[in-house]
């Protein structure tokens, strides 16, 4: 693929609104983990909130989009100049030109969730004033973006579970090869909400401390929320040396079982290979990667062989989930904007809470950060019903 | 946009009235009368019998258009990259979860939730056909046809090799019902390919069109293709059906509709 330029990005979540703040929590190595006090949920769990999500409501012409998934997106594009960036590449190439592309895998079910107790005790409808398309329905996400940002070009929502930002980058890329449109804004958002915490716990997938990615001891993960946004653009002429760069995207389906991967990590191990072939790129060439590490036993055994079956083991690498949580279909935008700080401060981040890492993982697993130049990094993620997607980034110069 | 184009090598279809493409066909080239029924949806004889029996109605449906499209195509279903759309998924396992969350035992099966994701089609797909190529699950509310139409038409214009499309909506159950009625099951696979192959049926060429949608002439065709997000395709499968060359206007978001001249092989 031709690189595309990030030419802007932001992330909130449970580490911090804005990129300031998260890449100070990084360099600090905390984690924004905690014991669960959303909503009314009684589980013995950590989650990564996003504190104030629910202060602010969206604006009254806005109002149909009302949720906290959003909501969560609205406090997100405010930061970092980022909605201006839009704005800005708009002007430049047309509303029309500028394609949407975010992934979210439960988008604002949690107004259902809460309707759904509120049901009329006579007639079982819903309570009146209750949004389906607005809130409820997976697009709700992108014609909200589309509306506040005011873009009339294409947008499509994917919800491919815990992949699918990572999936919405490499369709944004391949709608600007193809010169659909000149540049998009390309994210994901998922919100805390009962179906995945209640949902998590049934598969006993849940654990009770702050997860522990690769840890020996590791338990289950821990739910998050978040979101995350990039603006994708053709690069410049001439571009900053610190100027960040989607490289390369691969995606595999594991055709195997519908939540869990096959412990051969076959499917993870396809994805990484077709985005090193798409970046042209050999393995020597990455220098961190920033591994999917929900904190699961199988998960971290299956990804932990393959990624030492594509890039060997002595790649450094870490799973920032310790720190924000497993933030859903949110994941793989949040952690290529992580991967964009890292790049641009050469700062290697450590997978935070893990103490003991696993001996059977065949990988260099980072418990302190690293400083260090990096000029390429991997990302990966992959999500129930076996959908797989790596990408990698990079450095202009 | 540069044109997108593809050689359409397979169709699949299953709605109500509708049990295959070839019926579908007669229906829409008015040579048979629609009966309008209950979509009437197979068992997954290609799921291993654990998985069949957690299957809810979007499994059944994609993958019988799915290996309809296919096998009409001449190929091995596990071959293709895929692209599901849908604009809501399994709307009665949604339904069971909100229902048992509303509870205050709050007690969800495993199994509930890992098919509650709106990619559950797409992965009982990959266990039925073995497909390890990328496959992309997509929403883009009542324009979620067109949506995940042009991905495909992008995917194949960029890795030069053949998509399955599969576009699918299903009934929620009372009370989603009532704010989103959708009145019943309907599905339609497209075999995309790069290349005209021994089963071709037709070219396509996309472009944006500020010409507005075509719709149905027969007024319950028409109540159809604007009540099932995922029948906005009928259109395109009329078109297709009187196999003669035509352009046909695309429902897609509140800009311009997506556009496609199809050019019939035989």
């Amino acid at each position: 693929m031709s690189p595309l330029a990030l030419t802007a990005f932001t992330a909130t979540s449970a580490i911090g609104r804005g990129l300031a703040a998260t890449h100070d929590t990084l360099r600090a190595q905390r984690t924004g983990l905690a014991p669960c006090g959303f909503e009314t949920v009684a589980l013995d769990t950590c989650v990564g909130e996003v504190p104030g999500v629910d202060a602010q409501a969206l604006p009254a012409s806005l109002r149909e989009f009302e949720c906290r998934n959003n909501r969560l997106a609205w406090l997100a594009l405010a930061q970092d100049g980022f909605a201006e960036a839009v704005q800005q590449s708009a002007a430049r190439h047309g509303s029309h030109r500028i394609g949407i592309f975010l992934g979210t895998s439960t988008s604002g079910i949690l107004e259902t969730e809460l309707a759904y107790r509120e049901r009329d005790p006579a007639s079982g409808a819903l309570p009146q004033g209750f949004r389906y398309r607005g809130a409820h329905n997976t697009f709700s996400l992108g014609a909200f973006t589309r509306r506040a940002l005011g873009l009339t070009g294409p947008a499509v929502v994917t919800s491919s579970a815990c992949s699918s930002s990572a999936k919405a980058f490499a369709s944004a890329q391949r709608a600007i090869e193809a010169d659909v449109i000149d540049a998009a804004l390309v994210g994901g958002v998922d919100s805390l909400c009962l179906t995945t915490l209640y949902g998590f716990h049934s598969l006993q997938l849940v654990s009770r401390t702050p997860c522990r990615p690769f840890d020996v001891a590791r338990d289950g993960l821990s739910i998050g929320e978040a979101a995350a946004f990039a603006l994708l653009e053709r690069p410049a002429a001439s571009l900053a040396a610190d100027a960040v760069l989607l490289l390369g995207t691969g995606e595999s389906s594991d055709a195997y079982h519908m939540s869990s991967p096959p412990p051969d990590g076959r499917g993870a191990r396809a994805a990484m290979l077709l985005a090193l072939a798409s970046a042209a790129l050999s393995a020597q060439d990455i220098d961190y990667i920033n591994f999917h590490g929900t904190g699961t036993a199988n998960n971290d055994a299956a990804e932990g062989r393959a990624v030492a079956g594509v890039l060997g083991s002595e790649i450094p690498g870490s799973s920032t989930k310790g720190a924000t949580g497993h933030t859903l279909g949110a994941a793989g935008a949040l952690e290529a904007v992580i991967c964009a700080l890292a790049l641009k401060h050469a700062l290697m981040p450590a997978g935070v809470n893990t103490t003991q890492v696993d001996p059977d993982l065949p990988v260099r697993y980072l418990r302190e950060n690293r400083r260090g130049p990096l000029q390429r990094v991997m990302s990966n993620s992959f999500g129930f019903g076996g959908s797989n997607c790596s990408l990698i980034f990079g450095r202009a110069g | 946009m540069t044109p997108l184009a593809a050689w359409v090598d397979g169709i699949g279809v299953l709605g109500p009235g509708m049990a295959d493409w070839p019926a579908a066909a007669r229906v829409l080239t008015g040579e048979a009368p629609w009966q309008r029924a209950p979509t009437q949806l197979p068992v997954p004889q290609s799921l291993p019998s654990t998985e069949r029996r957690r299957t809810g109605i979007p499994v059944r449906l994609t993958l019988a258009v799915g290996l309809e499209a296919t096998a009409r195509a001449g190929a091995d279903p596990g071959t293709f990259a895929t692209v599901f759309t849908s604009s809501g998924g399994d709307g009665q396992n949604c339904h069971e979860i909100c229902q048992a969350l509303a509870t205050t035992e709050r007690q969800l099966s495993p199994t509930r939730f890992h098919n509650s994701v709106h990619n559950a089609a797409a992965g009982y797909w990959g266990i039925a056909t073995g497909a390890t190529a990328a496959s992309n699950a997509l929403c883009a509310y009542d324009a979620s046809f067109a949506a995940g139409l042009l991905e495909a038409l992008i995917q194949l214009a960029v890795e030069r090799t053949a998509v399955l499309l599969i576009a699918y909506d299903a009934s929620y159950p009372e009370p989603l019902r009532g704010v989103r009625p959708i009145p019943d099951a309907f599905g339609v696979a497209l075999v995309l390919a790069p290349a005209r192959g021994a089963a071709s049926l037709a070219h396509v060429t996309a472009a944006w069109s500020d010409a507005p949608a075509d719709d149905m002439a027969d007024a319950a065709l028409e109540a159809l293709r604007g009540s099932v997000p995922a029948a906005r395709s009928l259109p395109l499968l009329a078109q297709l059906a009187r196999r003669a060359p035509g352009r046909v206007a695309i429902e897609y978001l509140d800009g311009p509709r997506l556009a496609l001249e199809v050019s019939p092989c035989r």
